[in-house]
């Protein structure tokens, strides 16, 4: 992806996960520059920075050559989000997936999610975790503002907004919890590779 | 109206210097080098534009290499920016599209270092060519910086505020280089009557159809004038069309330089604010040096694509 970048495609969101745990290993062992930045996304890991053609090579050379696995699941920090499950869109979601309000808020925090990558704004994550079965489709016209701390889903996403913002997931609940503190390390409390339970919490 | 015998000296410092702004013009913004490692958090790298006028302001006025993002200076988009230098003298520097300069009132140079004495207002003026323009001054901006830059990051409202009237602007400590860098040779280019940027095959090139790719290397295209910060648009040139049955993109990692296409065919190429993801593909990349040239072209401006490998 030009002269000083690699998109390396895999198979899967496991896959991503995989590689990128390897990238972040091969980095801290000193193997890559500290100053790349790994940019993990649905089905690729982007590697941004790379200074000559010669660390370009040698990076592909090793993605060449890289077998597909699956991350172990136990890796990676896990944070719990309290939640309070009263979103708007919560009774929406549940006839979807032919629930009531309540078991579909159980199903979802029975779950054991995966960020798998950020972007959108800073510290908003995409997680993984929720079978590919209860996807949901966006919302036809995305709200102007949705409150920070809204836990939506959209697709098999789940997603916590860090901040107000325009939005066209579907809210299924909010949690108090700070997603973003730019003087935190690190500033975003979800980062790629964390481990996430929700757990609910009365309002 | 003074500061210390010398202007240099530590009491100036010791006092605070700053720079009230007093007009910022259309849109001024402070930027260093930008934000590095923190891309995977979804944060954009932000930084100059115009990477070797943002450079070149700093080295005329003695801001060294001080590791890490740079010394901040102001981007005043389309000129327009009056400043007035409290607390102590300074050294500015104005680089970039070329604009008149005046310091305290009086005409002073474009791209050279100039003394300013407390008190004094730097103007710049309405840009003559080109789109963006530079100010330096010795000790470079010394707001706080966010995730190791003081650069406003105008996508995700990171960093300082766009500069607002009646703001003032810490400026940090002097150095013993501070003063003029004596050259007599500059090497800014002027502005592009007509930009062609390189562009390298892009990660989704296979994406387009035969006829696309064609038009894409032979086609011109004007500069939008929703071009921003995030990108560069273009207009009025071939809707470039994708190969029928390939569905969505998933999201993917950009870098700067991405020529993304969006449903509606029209390319847009990334520079130093773009999204870290994106869910539209990328037919190309433009190498970082051409985007220099890219951030001084005016809406209206011409563009041609250059494919490099």
């Amino acid at each position: 992806m030009g002269a000083r970048a690699l998109l390396a495609e895999v198979g899967s969101d496991e896959e991503v996960a995989a590689l990128l745990a390897d990238l972040v290993r091969r980095q801290r062992a000193g193997e890559l520059a500290a100053g790349l930045d790994l940019v993990p996304a649905a089905r690729t890991v982007l590697v941004d920075g790379l200074v000559d053609a010669r660390e370009l090579a040698a990076l592909s050379g090793w993605l060449e050559g890289w077998t597909p696995h699956r991350a172990p699941v136990d890796e990676g920090r896990l944070v719990e989000v309290e939640t309070v499950y009263d979103g708007e869109d919560l009774a929406e979601v549940a006839a979807l997936w032919g629930m009531s309000a309540a078991e579909a808020a159980r199903c979802h925090a029975a779950c054991t999610f995966r960020v798998a990558f950020c972007g959108f704004a800073p510290g908003f994550a995409y997680l993984t975790g929720l079978p590919e079965s209860l996807a949901v489709p966006r919302r036809a016209t995305p709200r102007t503002r949705v409150p920070a701390g809204s836990v939506a889903l959209g697709g098999a996403y789940t997603g916590v907004y860090p901040g107000p913002s325009p939005g066209g997931w579907q809210l299924i609940g909010r949690t108090s919890l700070p997603l973003w503190q730019p003087d935190r390390e690190p500033p975003a409390l979800l980062a790629p590779g964390t481990r996430v339970r929700f757990v609910a919490v009365p309002a | 109206m003074s500061a210390g015998a010398d202007g240099r000296g530590g009491a100036a410092v010791a006092a605070g210097r700053s720079f009230v702004v007093v007009r910022p013009g259309p849109l001024a913004t402070l930027q260093d080098g930008g934000r590095r490692g923190v891309a995977a958090l979804g944060v954009p790298r932000a930084g100059a534009l115009d990477g070797p006028a943002y450079r070149w302001a700093n080295a005329l006025v003695g801001n060294g290499s001080t590791g890490g993002s740079g010394a901040a200076v102001v981007e005043a988009t389309l000129g327009g920016l009056a400043l007035r230098a409290a607390g102590g003298d300074a050294w500015v520097a104005v680089t970039g599209a070329p604009a008149p300069v005046r310091v305290g009132g009086r005409p002073a140079a474009w791209g050279a270092a100039v003394r300013v004495r407390e008190g004094d207002l730097v103007e710049v003026g309405a840009v003559t060519a080109g789109l963006r323009c530079y100010l330096a001054v010795d000790g470079g901006f010394d707001v706080p910086p966010v995730l190791g830059s003081r650069s406003a990051d105008l996508l995700s409202g990171l960093g300082p505020a766009p500069l607002a009237a009646g703001t003032a602007l810490p400026l940090g400590t002097s150095t013993p280089d501070a003063g003029p860098l004596h050259t007599d040779w500059l090497p800014l280019p002027a502005p592009p009557g007509e930009l062609l940027l390189g562009l390298a095959p892009g990660p989704r090139r296979d994406w387009f159809t035969a006829d696309a790719l064609n038009a894409l290397a032979r086609a011109r295209y004007t500069v939008s004038p929703a071009s921003n910060r995030v990108g560069l648009r273009l207009t009025d040139g071939p809707a470039l069309a994708r190969r029928a049955g390939l569905g969505e993109l998933p999201s993917e990692g950009m870098v700067l330089g991405s020529v993304q296409v969006p449903p509606d065919g029209l390319p847009v190429v990334f520079l130093a604010d773009h999204p870290t993801t994106g869910g539209y593909p990328v037919v190309g990349v433009v190498p970082e040096p051409d985007l220099a040239a890219a951030a001084q072209a005016a809406p209206g401006t011409p563009v041609r694509f250059v494919p490099v490998r």
